[in-house]
C-alpha cells in the first residue's frame, strides 16, 4: 500500500491560538527556548498499490478543497511518504 | 391551534406561536432549519421562526431537497464534532449543494455560528472564523452595533441601533485578508459589529456580514435565543427579558413578502 503525506499549516499571518497556548505550556514545564510555536496538521492518505502520478493529483486536489482552508491555511507539501513515514 | 393563541395572550407557552398576525400571510412561509450531526440550536432557531409566526422545517443534512421552503437557517453548534475545520465537513453535506445552489438564486440564508463558519467554508461568504484570539470559549450577552439594515434578515432593525443578543463560541474570531476586509467594509457588507467589547478578537469588529446581494447572512452571536421574554438576555425590561434577536426572524418574513 502506497501512502502520501499532506502537510497544512496556518498562513503565517494568521494568528495561532493554539500554537500560542502549546507555547505557555512548555514554558511552564520549563523549556523556554523556544520563541514560538505553530500547530499545523498532518495528513496520512492510503492508496491501493503504488503512489502513481494520479493519486499525487487527487491528494492535491483533496488537499486544495477539504484538508485546508485558502483563506487561513497553505498546503505546505504533497508527498509520497518515505518507508519510515509508511510504515507507521 | 385556537385554543393555544387564546391562552397565550395571558401566558405564552414556551414554542406556542406568538402573535402570527403580526405580519400578514407570514403563516404561508417555510423556512427550514439545517440540522447537522452536531448541530445544537436548531430547535432554538426553529421555536424563533415559530414565534415570528411563519412554519418551521426541519431539514436534514443528507437530504436532497429544500422541501419547498422560502428561506434556510444553518444553526449553531458543532457539526461533525468541529472535525478538521469547523464547518468543513458539514459544507460537503448532500443538503449543502441544494443550499447552495438556492442560495445563488437569491435565497435568503441566515448562517449562525457554527453556521456562519460552514457558510465561510461554502464560499458563500468571504473570510474564515478561528479559535478566539484569548483561546477560551466564551459566552455572554453581548452587544451589537447594527451596521447593515438592507439585507434581507435586517430590514427590521435600524442602521447604528445596538442591540444585545447571547454570543456562545470558541472559534469565533473572524479573518480575512485586507484586502477583502476593506471591500466588506467598502460595500457596506458589514451586517453587524462587537460594540463595547471584542469577544473573539474578529478582525475590525466584525460580528456578522452579507454577501452582496444581501440575502445571505452569517453572524456569530446567537439571535434564536433572544425572541421570547423570560428566555432571552438580561435587559432593562428585566431578567432575561430581551429579545433584540427577533427582529432578524421577522426580517426575512417581511422580506419575502415585500
Amino acid at each position: 500500500m502506497g501512502r502520501i503525506v499532506v502537510e497544512v499549516m496556518p498562513k503565517p499571518e494568521i494568528l495561532d491560538p493554539q500554537g500560542k497556548a502549546i507555547g505557555t505550556g512548555l514554558e511552564r514545564l520549563g523549556l523556554s527556548g523556544f520563541t514560538g510555536v505553530r500547530q499545523g496538521k498532518l495528513f496520512h492518505l492510503t492508496v491501493e498499490g503504488e503512489v502513481t502520478a494520479d493519486a499525487l493529483a487527487q491528494a492535491r486536489e483533496a488537499a486544495a478543497s477539504l484538508l485546508s482552508n485558502p483563506v487561513i491555511e497553505d498546503v505546505v507539501s504533497v508527498r509520497e511518504a518515505d518507508d519510515a513515514e509508511a510504515s507507521r | 391551534m385556537s385554543s393555544r393563541t387564546a391562552m397565550a395572550t395571558a401566558a405564552p407557552l414556551i414554542g406556542a406561536r406568538g402573535d402570527g398576525g403580526a405580519i400578514p400571510g407570514a403563516d404561508a412561509l417555510r423556512v427550514g432549519v439545517v440540522q447537522f450531526p452536531g448541530s445544537l440550536d436548531e430547535r432554538d432557531a426553529q421555536r424563533a421562526v415559530t414565534l415570528s409566526g411563519a412554519q418551521a422545517v426541519p431539514l436534514w443534512h443528507g437530504d436532497d431537497s429544500l422541501s419547498d421552503v422560502d428561506a434556510v437557517i444553518l444553526p449553531g453548534g458543532f457539526s461533525y464534532g468541529d472535525y478538521l475545520r469547523c464547518g468543513a465537513i458539514a459544507r460537503f453535506a448532500p443538503l449543502m449543494t441544494a443550499v447552495v445552489d438556492a442560495a445563488k438564486g437569491g435565497m435568503p440564508v441566515l448562517g449562525i455560528c457554527n453556521g456562519f463558519q460552514v457558510l465561510c467554508e461554502s464560499h458563500l461568504l468571504p473570510g474564515a472564523l478561528i479559535r478566539n484570539d484569548h483561546q477560551h470559549f466564551i459566552c455572554r450577552d453581548q452587544d451589537l452595533a447594527m451596521e447593515n439594515v438592507d439585507t434581507v434578515w435586517t430590514r427590521d432593525y435600524t442602521a447604528g441601533e445596538t442591540i444585545t443578543i447571547p454570543l456562545k463560541n470558541g472559534e469565533g474570531g473572524f479573518v480575512a485578508d485586507p484586502a477583502t476586509l476593506d471591500e466588506l467594509e467598502g460595500e457596506g457588507r458589514v451586517v453587524a459589529r462587537y460594540s463595547g467589547f471584542n469577544p473573539n478578537g474578529s478582525q475590525r469588529d466584525i460580528a456578522g456580514i452579507t454577501n452582496a446581494a444581501g440575502n445571505v447572512v452569517g453572524l456569530m452571536p446567537h439571535p434564536e435565543h433572544a425572541v421570547e421574554a423570560g428566555f432571552g438576555t438580561d435587559s432593562a425590561d428585566g431578567m432575561r427579558a430581551g429579545v433584540d434577536g427577533q427582529g432578524f426572524f421577522t426580517s426575512v418574513l417581511r422580506s419575502l413578502l415585500a
